[in-house]
């Protein structure tokens, strides 16, 4: 490999490069930093003029709630460390020990019972081990950071916020799974089409992927709302309201998910030789045959990137969810932007902020185990389609 | 594959659109042109109240919606024509103000308010995301191979971050005495009220969808970066190209498709901006068209929805985007036919 850019390149352009990214960094991680901080703390602290004060937490720290520095030496540690296997160990275990052919579902429970075990040895067996730690650690195990963990149990047990947590897992398994379902057949069916017909799905496709969403609501709403009585001349009696129903929602956000499912699965699609379904086909399998066992074998990367996406697309989703759910049994995110809606006193804003900060803390998770796959989808869908 | 084969692969999917997305759009269309209002009865009431004197009784001829059967209030479905049309466009209101030349008055409606900043923020933030995501594309490919992917893991989480939350993230970050408007306040040496003007809360929105898309363009642009020809790159050296000449004659024609796509994606997107507005609660001073369908959605203190008016302001916002995209779709239109030739 010669990279002539790499040799010639003046130090100074080197050097703020270096330089741009740093500052890039903090740009992109200081909002998301802060807001974790601000979580942690006494409200008297987290909205302190001093930003010193906001992180050290002097108020937090008086009341006997506050982390040592052994405290962080460990946590830090215990992240890193779980970075570093998520990045290869995991990978080679998976790839180990999964049976042929069903490495997806390999990595599936994979990464559920590494998420666990992590929960686990993080937020259970750690905190015990290191307060013992601490009592005998002298100087190095009196607090130095305030950090108090009572908004996060304000928000989890006392405002029901499992509850929305639930559903928000009802909701994004659902989307995920019918909208993979669907997309990898159209998906495989358009890749290996060259019709006129399949480009005009195509082309259709995208311009509904360009509709905004409150648009298709609309539609929904007043349909949803009058259920019953529409559809009693099919179902009589038994006839729902599908206002306020998690499977009616998941149906919305499959289809509005669909039109960009069928792309990116199409370009992975793509990626594939023809040649291997015509081998097949050679041998004597039926085109559906050659999808489900040559095809899909070698797909599980392209189906668990758009699995990703699909995910951060329920998980994310505000309009549609705050539309077509009840106040009782909608997702996270509409129950965060109502909390902070009512927030009436310092510590209500502090809850809101934990509660801001329990809804990103998995997508944080996510980005770590998958960021190659998700660097590869946002790349696939643009390079080759 | 024969046709047969094609539909049962992609008929599905297919249904699905057609019955989720097609059927609605629809819809929306016929709703457009029809109002559902509660049926009014016309009713003299009497009220007596007792005084000193005797009864004092008053005769009032109310307007009251009828309460059917089963406890509902009874409405009434008409077509109207393009009644939702103007109430939301308000003609005669843009004429009056174009009259005064009065941009203020202008302002004062709705759906041009809302026009006016959806087109100004998609605008705004396209070159900045295009410029930002290529800088930082170029950045992370001129640093050593070692620090990529850290670089790489933080750039995602402001992209993969949900954007309500983004979008509140950068306002605690403002508002009131948050670090960052004491910081200017002591930088600048005066008041700040970052929550207390539309220009100010434009600035924050158009500052997080930067931070928010940026990402996603550097990321698609490093991945091609390093699909460059090396070859061209190295011949451009050999004919005495500098810097500057490479990018601009090697490095940004390989990167055009993909400065396109981006470009398509990020029109689509920035034009439903909606989750700024949520998450700066920014409704008094700054609105966008998603917000005004979902403003117009939600059900008031009567419990009534104006759906007529969604849909007309629905179907407004959806040929808004239809003539953003037209010309971008063109390219894609000749691209194919070129390919097929």
């Amino acid at each position: 490999m010669k990279d002539i850019n790499l040799i010639r390149q003046p130090i100074g352009l080197r050097f703020s490069s270096y330089f741009f990214l740093i500052f890039w960094c903090i740009v992109a991680a200081f909002p998301i930093f802060w807001i974790t901080v601000i979580s942690v703390k006494l409200p008297i602290d987290a909205f302190n003029s001093n930003p010193l004060n906001v992180i050290f937490g002097p108020v937090t720290l008086t009341q006997g709630k506050g982390l040592s520095f052994i405290d962080i030496t460990v946590g830090l540690a215990i992240i890193l460390f779980t970075a570093k296997l998520t990045t290869g160990w995991l990978g080679r275990r998976v790839n180990k020990y999964s049976p042929n052919g069903y490495l997806w579902f390999g990595w599936i429970i994979g990464s559920m019972a590494f998420g666990i075990s992590f929960i686990v040895v993080f937020f259970a067996i750690m905190p015990s081990m290191l307060s013992v730690l601490n009592d005998y650690a002298g100087e190095l195990g009196n607090n130095i950071i305030g950090f108090s963990t009572q908004h996060y149990s304000t928000v989890w047990f006392e405002r029901d916020f499992i509850n929305n947590f639930k559903n928000s897992l009802l909701v994004t398994t659902g989307v995920v799974t019918i909208s993979l379902t669907f997309g990898t057949l159209a998906g495989y069916g358009l890749s290996r089409s060259g019709s006129n017909l399949a480009f005009w799905i195509l082309i259709i496709a995208l311009i509904f992927r360009a509709l905004p969403h409150s648009v298709l609501v609309t539609g929904y709403l007043p349909f949803f709302i009058n259920s019953a009585e529409i559809l009693r001349p099919i179902f009589g009696d038994a006839a729902p309201t599908l206002y306020g129903m998690p499977w009616a929602t998941i149906a919305v956000l499959v289809a509005i998910n669909q039109p960009f499912t069928i792309w990116m699965l199409r370009s992975f699609f793509q990626s594939i030789p023809s040649e291997l379904d015509e081998a097949a086909r050679v041998d004597g399998c039926s085109h559906f045959q050659a999808f489900r066992r040559v095809i899909m074998p070698v797909m599980w990367p392209g189906v668990i990137t758009t699995g990703l996406f699909s995910f951060l697309l329920a998980y994310n989703d505000f309009l549609v969810t705050s539309m077509l759910l009840e106040a009782q049994n909608t997702t996270m995110v509409p129950a965060i932007v109502s909390m902070f809606n009512m927030e009436t006193t310092t510590t209500d804003q502090v809850v809101a902020v934990a509660a801001a900060v329990s809804i990103i803390a998995p997508l944080f998770f996510l980005v770590m185990f998958f960021q190659r796959q998700i660097v590869t989808g946002l790349t696939a869908g643009a390079v080759k389609g | 594959m024969n046709p047969k084969t094609f539909a049962a692969f992609v008929g599905p999917s297919i249904v699905m659109m057609v019955l989720f997305i097609a059927l609605p759009l629809a819809s929306v269309l016929k709703q457009s042109f029809y109002v559902t209002q509660p049926v009014y009865e016309i009713l003299e009431v009497e009220t007596c109240t007792p005084t000193f004197t005797g009864q004092l009784c008053v005769k009032e001829i109310k307007t009251i919606p009828t309460i059917g059967d089963n406890g509902k209030v009874i409405t009434q479905t008409s077509f109207v024509g393009f009644v939702n049309y103007q109430n939301v466009l308000e003609l005669p209101r843009v004429i009056n103000a174009f009259a005064n030349n009065s941009w203020q008055q202008f302002m004062a409606i709705d759906f041009w308010r809302a026009l006016r900043f959806t087109l100004s923020f998609t605008f705004i933030t396209l070159p900045l995301v295009l410029f930002f995501g290529l800088v930082i594309a170029l950045c992370i490919n001129n640093v050593a191979k070692s620090i990529r992917g850290p670089v790489i893991f933080i750039s995602l989480l402001p992209m993969i971050i949900t954007p309500v939350i983004g979008a509140l993230a950068i306002r605690w970050l403002f508002i009131g005495d948050g670090i960052l408007t004491s910081f200017l306040e002591w930088w600048l040496v005066r008041d700040i009220a970052m929550f207390g003007q539309a220009w100010t809360i434009e600035l924050m929105m158009m500052f997080y969808r930067v931070w928010h898309v940026a990402p996603f363009a550097a990321i698609v642009f490093y991945a091609a970066l390093q699909t460059v020809n090396q070859d061209t790159l190295e011949s451009a050296v050999i004919d005495g190209a500098s810097r500057w000449q490479k990018l601009r004659y090697v490095i940004l024609p390989h990167l055009m498709p993909l400065i396109v796509f981006v470009t398509l994606i990020h029109l689509m997107d920035a034009y439903r901006v909606f989750e700024e507005v949520i998450g700066f609660s920014s409704q008094a001073h700054v609105i966008s068209l998603q917000w005004l369908t979902y403003d117009f959605l939600t059900s008031d203190l009567m419990g009534n929805r104006s759906i007529g008016r969604a849909s007309a302001s629905s179907m407004l916002t959806m040929i808004g985007i239809m003539l953003l995209l037209i010309p971008v779709l063109r390219g894609v239109w000749i691209d194919y036919k070129d390919k097929r030739l």
